[in-house]
C-alpha cells in the first residue's frame, strides 16, 4: 500500500521572524521530503522550528514571520478515483496565504494537529458545527449531510456515542476526547497530508498510546501521508517510517527511523539518543549504581545569533577546530537514504564525489 | 436556560429589598422633612396655612410616625398602586413625570447604544487585525482625545457649530410649534428630526471605550491556538476573524448591557441637560437638587432597579452567547 510517490517535497525553506530585537532564523534552509502514506517524523528541542516548518507548509506563519526562500512543491489531486489519483505539481511558497487556491489546499488536502487539545477548538461553538464547518467549506454538501458526515468522522476516531458528542461543547470533553475530536476535525475532508505538530505532548501517558494508536489505524484507512513532530524520540520510534532530525532551523540528518536509532550519524542526533533513559539505566540504577543521565552539554543558542560554520559546534563533543566553526557543512549521503550535514563524514562526500566522477 | 434566568430573579429580590431601604433613608437625610418644606413655600407664596390643615399635611404624609412605618406605607405604594408619592417641584405624581418621559429616554438611551455597537465594534476589530498599522495608531489616538473629552462639551460645540454655520437649532425633543400639539405624523417625524442628535452624541461618549475595549479583548483572542486552526480549516481571513476571535471579544460588550439601563437615568444626563431634553434624567436630577423627596426616592429606587434588571439581562445574554456559563464550566479558553 505505501508506495514511494512524493507528495511534497521542501528544498531550502528559509522563514524569519523580523523582529525588533533582530531577525530570527526560525527556519533557514530545510530540506524534507514527504511521501505518499508514509509517516515522516520530524524530531529536536523545542525551538529548532519544527512548528513553523509545519506552519510554513500550510502558508499559515504568524507575523512577523515570512517565508524568506526556498520552494515547497505540493503534489496537489486534482482528480481522484478508486484506481488512479491525477496530480499537478503546485509551488505553495508562490501561493499568497489568503488565496482561494491556498485555501482550498488547506483543510482540504494538507490538515494540521495541534498541540494543545485544550485550546484548539472555540468553547463557544459546539464540536459539530466546528467539524462541520469544514466539511461544508471544501465539500459541496448540505448542512443535514455535513452533519452526517461529521458524525460518522466522529465515530471513525473512536469516539462513543458520536451522535450525542457531535452536540457538545469542547470543554465538556476530556482531554483525551477533544485531541480525538480535533484529529476528527482535521480528518473530515479526507486529506492526503496530516501535519500533527506534538499532538500527544500535553496528555498523559494512557491517552497517548491511545491516540498514536489510533493516528497509526486512521492512516491505514485514509492512506495519507504523516508529518509528524515531536521532542520524543520514544513516540518517533513507534509513529515513524522517515526521521528527519532538525537543529537550529535546519535538517541536520534524515533517514530511515531503523537508520536512526541502530546508527545515528551526527553528533547531535547521538547525544539525543543518549539522553533518553535505557533500560541499562534503570538497571544501573536498581543496582545501587550510580549512573547519571547524559545531557546535551550548553545550551541551545540565542535564536537571534547567525553562528559561523556549523551551528551545533559550540556544543558538539566532536568539534574540530577550525574546521566546524568556520565552514558551514553540506549535505553529505552517506548511505543510500542516510543523508547528515556534518564535517565527520567528509570523507563520504569526497568517495561519492569520485564515485559520479568514475561512472561515465 | 429558564431555570437560570429564574434563579437570577429570585437572587435579585433581596438585592432590591435592600436598594430601597437605602433609598429611603437618604432621601430622609438632609435636615427639614419635606412637609415642612413645603408648608414653608406654601406660607412664602402667601397661601395661608393654619396649624390644622399643616397637621393634616403631615399626617397625610405620614410624619407623625416612626421611619420604619413611613418606609412600609412608601414602598407598599410603590409595589401595589405604582406610586411614588407627589412630586412637589412638578406638581404632580412622581409616577406621571416619570411615564411621560421614559419612552424618550429609552428609545435615546438604546439607539445610541446601538450607534455606539455598530460604529465600535467593526473598527474595534479592524484595529486588533491590523495591530501597529498607521490606521491603528490613528483610531489609538483618536479614541484617546475622545475618552478625554466629555461627552456634554461634545455635545455644545456640535450644538454650536449647528446652529452657526448650518442655521440648525439643535436641543429638545420637539420644534417650539409641535410642543403642545397632539400626536400627529408630522410631531413624529418632527421627533425623529430632532433625536439623531442627542443619539449620535451620546452615542459618541461610548465609542472611544467600545473601542479601546473591543481591540485589547481581540489582541488576547487572536493569540489563542483556535485561531490558527480555523484558519488551517481554509476559512478566508474574513471568516476567521468573524466567527471565531470576535465571538469570545464581544462578551465584556455583552457584559457592558448592564450599564445600558441604569445609563437611561444618568449616563446621559450631562448631555440631555446641555441638549434640554425631556427625558427621564434631568428631571429626576433636579428633584435631587430641590429636596423634591419622593421624585428623588423614586429616582434611586429606579436607578437601582434597573441595574439589577440589566445585570440579569446581560447576565442571560452571557449566558446565550457562552455555554460554558451556561453549563457552569469553569476553564477559560
Ligand atoms: N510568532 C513568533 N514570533 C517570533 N518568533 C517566533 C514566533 N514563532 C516562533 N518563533 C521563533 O522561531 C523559532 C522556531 O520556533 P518553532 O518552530 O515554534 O520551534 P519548535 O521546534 O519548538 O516547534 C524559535 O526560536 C522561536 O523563537
Ligand atoms: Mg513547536
Amino acid at each position: 500500500m505505501s508506495t514511494d510517490t512524493v507528495l511534497a517535497e521542501i528544498k531550502n525553506l528559509r522563514t524569519y521572524f523580523y523582529l525588533a530585537e533582530g531577525v530570527v532564523r526560525a527556519v533557514d534552509g530545510v530540506d524534507l521530503v514527504i511521501k505518499s502514506g508514509r509517516t515522516l517524523g520530524v524530531v529536536g528541542e523545542s525551538g529548532c522550528g519544527k512548528s513553523i516548518t509545519a506552519l510554513s507548509l500550510m502558508q499559515l506563519v504568524p507575523s512577523p514571520g515570512r517565508i524568506e526562500g526556498g520552494e515547497i512543491t505540493y503534489y496537489r489531486t486534482i482528480h481522484k478515483t478508486a484506481s488512479s489519483t491525477t496530480a499537478d505539481a503546485i509551488n505553495i511558497t508562490r501561493l499568497k496565504p489568503d488565496s482561494r487556491e491556498m485555501r482550498s489546499i488547506r483543510g482540504n488536502q494538507i490538515s494540521m494537529v495541534f498541540q494543545e487539545p485544550m485550546a484548539a477548538m472555540l468553547p463557544v461553538r459546539t464540536v459539530g458545527a466546528q467539524i462541520m464547518e469544514a466539511i461544508m467549506l471544501h465539500q459541496q454538501v448540505s448542512k443535514e449531510e455535513a452533519r452526517k458526515r461529521a458524525i460518522e468522522i466522529l465515530s471513525r476516531v473512536k469516539l462513543p456515542n458520536a451522535d450525542r458528542i457531535v452536540d457538545t461543547y469542547p470543554f465538556q470533553l476530556s482531554g483525551g476526547m477533544r485531541q480525538r475530536a480535533v484529529i476528527a476535525m482535521a480528518l473530515s475532508c479526507n486529506p492526503n497530508l496530516l501535519i500533527a505538530d506534538e499532538p500527544t505532548t500535553a496528555l498523559d501517558v494512557t491517552t497517548e498510546a491511545q491516540i498514536l494508536d489510533l493516528m497509526r489505524e486512521l492512516q491505514r484507512e485514509f492512506d495519507m501521508a504523516i508529518m509528524y513532530i515531536t521532542h520524543n524520540l520514544g513516540v518517533i520510534a513507534e509513529m515513524a517510517d522517515e526521521v528527519a532530525v532538525m537543529y537550529m532551523g535546519k535538517v541536520v540528518e534524515q533517514t530511515d527511523v531503523t537508520s536512526i536509532f541502530r546508527k545515528p550519524l551526527h553528533p547531535y542526533t547521538q547525544a539525543l539518543l543518549r539522553s533518553i533513559p535505557q533500560l541499562d539505566d534503570v538497571m544501573a540504577r536498581a543496582a545501587g549504581q550510580k549512573k547519571r543521565l547524559e545531557t546535551i552539554k550548553g545550551m541551545v543558542p540565542d535564536p537571534y545569533s547567525v553562528l559561523k560554520g556549523c551551528s551545533f559546534h559550540p556544543r558538539c563533543p566532536q568539534y574540530i577546530e577550525g574546521v566546524c566553526n568556520q565552514i558551514t557543512p553540506e549535505v553529505i549521503e552517506v548511505d543510500p537514504n542516510h543523508i547528515v550535514r556534518c564535517h565527520l563524514y567528509a570523507s563520504h562526500a569526497a568517495q561519492a564525489q569520485t564515485n559520479k566522477d568514475a561512472t561515465p | 436556560m429558564l431555570g437560570y434566568i429564574f434563579q437570577r430573579i429570585v437572587r435579585a429580590v433581596p438585592q432590591l429589598l435592600l436598594i430601597s431601604v437605602l433609598a429611603f433613608i437618604i432621601i430622609q437625610l438632609p435636615p427639614g422633612d419635606i412637609v415642612t418644606l413645603q408648608i414653608q413655600r406654601l406660607r412664602n407664596s402667601g397661601v395661608e396655612v393654619d396649624e390644622v390643615q399643616a397637621q393634616a399635611l403631615i399626617r397625610q404624609y405620614g410624619m407623625d410616625k416612626p421611619m420604619y412605618q413611613r418606609y412600609f406605607l412608601w414602598i407598599t405604594n410603590i409595589i401595589t398602586k405604582f406610586d411614588f408619592g407627589y412630586s412637589f417641584t412638578f406638581e404632580k405624581p412622581v409616577t406621571e413625570v416619570i411615564m411621560e418621559r421614559m419612552g424618550y429616554t429609552f428609545a435615546i438611551a438604546l439607539f445610541a447604544h446601538i450607534f455606539t455597537w455598530t460604529v465600535a465594534i467593526p473598527i474595534g476589530v479592524y484595529v486588533a487585525v491590523k495591530q501597529y498599522s498607521i490606521t491603528d495608531y490613528i483610531v489609538t489616538f483618536i479614541t484617546f482625545i475622545g475618552l478625554a473629552v466629555p461627552a456634554f462639551f461634545l455635545a455644545m460645540i456640535i450644538m454650536y457649530v449647528a446652529l452657526t454655520k448650518f442655521d440648525i437649532r439643535a436641543g429638545g425633543l420637539f420644534s417650539q410649534e409641535y410642543l403642545v400639539l397632539p400626536w400627529s405624523w408630522g410631531k413624529f417625524l418632527d421627533l425623529l428630526s430632532h433625536l439623531w442628535l442627542p443619539i449620535i452624541l451620546l452615542g459618541t461618549g461610548g465609542v472611544a471605550g467600545t473601542i479601546r475595549t473591543m481591540r485589547a479583548m481581540m489582541l488576547d483572542e487572536l493569540r489563542k491556538q483556535y485561531v490558527t486552526v480555523a484558519r488551517a480549516k481554509g476559512l478566508s481571513e474574513f471568516q476567521v476573524i468573524v466567527r471565531y476571535p470576535s465571538r469570545l471579544a464581544i462578551n465584556p460588550i455583552l457584559s457592558g448591557v448592564m450599564w445600558l439601563l441604569p445609563w437611561l437615568f444618568s449616563g446621559g444626563l450631562m448631555v440631555e441637560i446641555v441638549l434640554n431634553l425631556q427625558t427621564a434624567g434631568p428631571a429626576l436630577y433636579s428633584s435631587l437638587r430641590n429636596q423634591d423627596m419622593y421624585m428623588a426616592g423614586a429616582y434611586i429606587l429606579i436607578t437601582g432597579f434597573l441595574t439589577a434588571i440589566s445585570a440579569i439581562l446581560s447576565d442571560v445574554l452571557l449566558a446565550v452567547s457562552d455555554p460554558r456559563i451556561r453549563f457552569g464550566g469553569v476553564e477559560g479558553a
